[in-house]
């Protein structure tokens, strides 16, 4: 099931939380959602569950519009909403029961996929316990065990790792890219690793607006244009490899980052590749490279440079 | 329907979970019970084998305890935010909000259902009116059922639960007694007015053993009202 955003817009007295969004998610696709605090994630989201009505524009989750018919989009959505609130005097199985029951699944479905949920989510030792009792790791895989019950065909999840422990953290991860091979994913969140981690293709919001949109990949090499290395020169003056780098005709700019080891970056003239000169010229002055690595634009970076105005 | 009757069950179990229904329960029984058998003008005083003594006590003591069930059932899911859980599955508004008030509805009538040993004590000791008793108890049913909704629209108004109850009081207390207290003031139209808007004044003839349509359409106003207006105020969310 695709989601298709057409020129979404969501005004919360003069501000323009969501300023004409539109974008779409294939089925099958992780998409993550990057985005400063207050950037609009949290609305959009709330506007393809049907919580909020747009000012503008419209949401089609399998082309079926969220304002002609809000309850058959509901139907295929499971969401996890930001916080994960749940009924915490409520014990698990019983949670997971009334949200099927509401989800208009039969008695036999119900215990069927109750059960499923508690074994995929982990929740063996736990479905007995009332939700309060549970620590926050768990919490967060009821929130998700209620988003999955249904079997939905698209999952909104609002910051899923958000407060969670490292371990914690890689477990809900693994859970979601367990899930998501078969069904759209929209996942939010301010942890670029784990968008990266997890997604297929990223979309960033700032102010309302998308301000990028790729697979990490593309979005690197959109803000990385020439290659840079950092190299190690051992053997020899430091101010002499530092000449000796500067004449190499493929390198356009030295610098000096660790003064003391001889750690230097080195950027490359336009699509040129400098490992080999670099290598020639320690074979020639009987240097040698104590280690050379690749300089990637980081995903901080790009999201820095698109977000900061 | 069923996930009103689904969204019901929720609300009864949390009830009796929070150990809420408990004490209402006991307290209401208590009070209830020791105004009708103990204190000075009880159903000995009045020396009559009717449970009119009963029915004065429990129209004021559910006029308390009402607000006290309903102040959190909408007020609690703003500020938990499970609300956005729930309007997010593919129940409406409406249904939420009858579910809420079926669930709060069917508890007092197990407090009332409770009280059915006094019925069966008083009609041993004389010759007993039973369709006076039955209207009473329709009368008190009917009551609650007003007050609740104006409880729950009061709750949804807020994600305070003092505020809802307060505001429940607020506005039942004119319900219950301000306007009777006018109608007595007021001369012509607004006296007949206050009169009309007055709960006792339906609660009387109920239990009088009069029920005409006049009643059954104030309160079935007063229901539909407070319902509607819940609704409208959770669908408005921005």
């Amino acid at each position: 099931m695709d989601i298709k955003l057409e020129n979404l817009t969501k005004i919360y007295g003069l501000q323009r939380a969501v300023d004409d969004i539109s974008f779409e998610v294939k089925t099958g696709e992780v998409l993550g959602f990057l985005g400063p605090n207050g950037a609009g994630k949290t609305t959009t989201m709330k506007a393809i569950t049907c919580y909020l009505t747009p000012n503008s524009g419209d949401v089609k989750v399998g082309g079926i519009s969220v304002l002609e018919n809000p309850d058959e989009v509901k139907k295929h959505i499971g969401y996890l909403p930001e916080n994960n609130p749940l009924y915490y005097d409520m014990p698990v199985i019983d949670y997971l029961r009334f949200v099927a029951e509401l989800q208009g699944l039969t008695p036999e479905e119900t215990n069927q996929r109750i059960a499923e949920m508690i074994q995929v989510c982990g929740l063996k030792g736990e479905k007995h316990k009332k939700i309060r009792e549970l620590s926050k790791g768990y919490k967060q895989r009821v929130g998700l065990a209620q988003a999955l019950i249904h079997d939905p065909e698209v999952l909104i999840l609002d910051e899923p790792t958000t407060g969670l422990d490292p371990n914690q953290i890689v477990e809900i991860r693994e859970l979601i890219k367990k899930i998501g091979r078969e069904k759209t994913v929209i996942l939010s969140s301010h942890i670029l690793a784990e968008v990266e981690a997890t997604c297929d293709r990223i979309l960033i919001i700032n102010n309302g607006k998308i301000v990028a949109d790729g697979s990490s990949e593309q979005l690197r090499k959109q803000a990385q244009g020439n290659e840079i290395l950092k190299v190690q020169i051992l053997g020899g003056d430091r101010n002499e490899v530092f000449k000796s780098l500067q004449q190499i005709s493929t390198i356009a700019l030295v610098d000096i980052l660790v003064p003391e080891e001889s750690v230097f970056e080195v950027q490359s003239k336009n699509d040129a590749q400098s490992a080999q000169p670099i290598f020639e010229m320690c074979k020639d002055n009987g240097w040698y490279i104590g280690q050379l690595t690749p300089v990637e634009t980081k995903l901080e970076d790009v999201f820095r440079e698109v977000t900061s105005n | 329907m069923k996930s009103i009757i689904t969204i019901t069950k929720r609300e009864l179990n949390s009830f009796f979970d929070s150990l809420m229904a408990y004490i209402m329960i006991v307290a209401f029984l208590g009070f209830s019970g020791f105004f009708t058998w103990i204190q000075g003008r009880d159903v000995f005083f009045v020396n009559q084998a009717s449970l009119q003594s009963f029915f004065s006590i429990a129209y004021w003591t559910l006029f308390f305890f009402i607000p006290a069930l309903t102040m959190r059932q909408i007020a609690e899911e703003r500020k938990t935010g499970t609300i956005e859980m729930l309007l997010t599955k593919p129940v409406s508004e409406w249904q939420i909000v009858s579910g809420k008030f079926l669930a709060t509805l069917s508890l007092i009538v197990i407090a009332l259902l409770l009280t059915i040993p006094y019925y069966i004590t008083v009609s041993q000791l004389g010759p007993i009116d039973h369709g006076a008793v039955m209207l009473g108890y329709l009368g008190l049913i009917l009551m609650s059922a007003a007050y609740v909704c104006i409880g729950i629209f009061t709750s949804s108004l807020t994600n305070n639960q003092i505020i809802a109850f307060l505001l429940a009081l607020f506005i039942g207390i004119f319900f219950h007694i301000i306007f009777d207290i006018l109608s007595n003031g007021l001369p012509g139209i607004l006296g007949n007015i206050s009169h009309y808007l007055s709960m006792s004044t339906h609660f009387e003839s109920i239990s009088r053993g009069v029920f005409d349509s006049k009643d059954i359409i104030y309160f079935l106003s007063i229901i539909v009202l407070g319902l509607v207006g819940s609704e409208a105020v959770l669908s408005k969310r921005d």
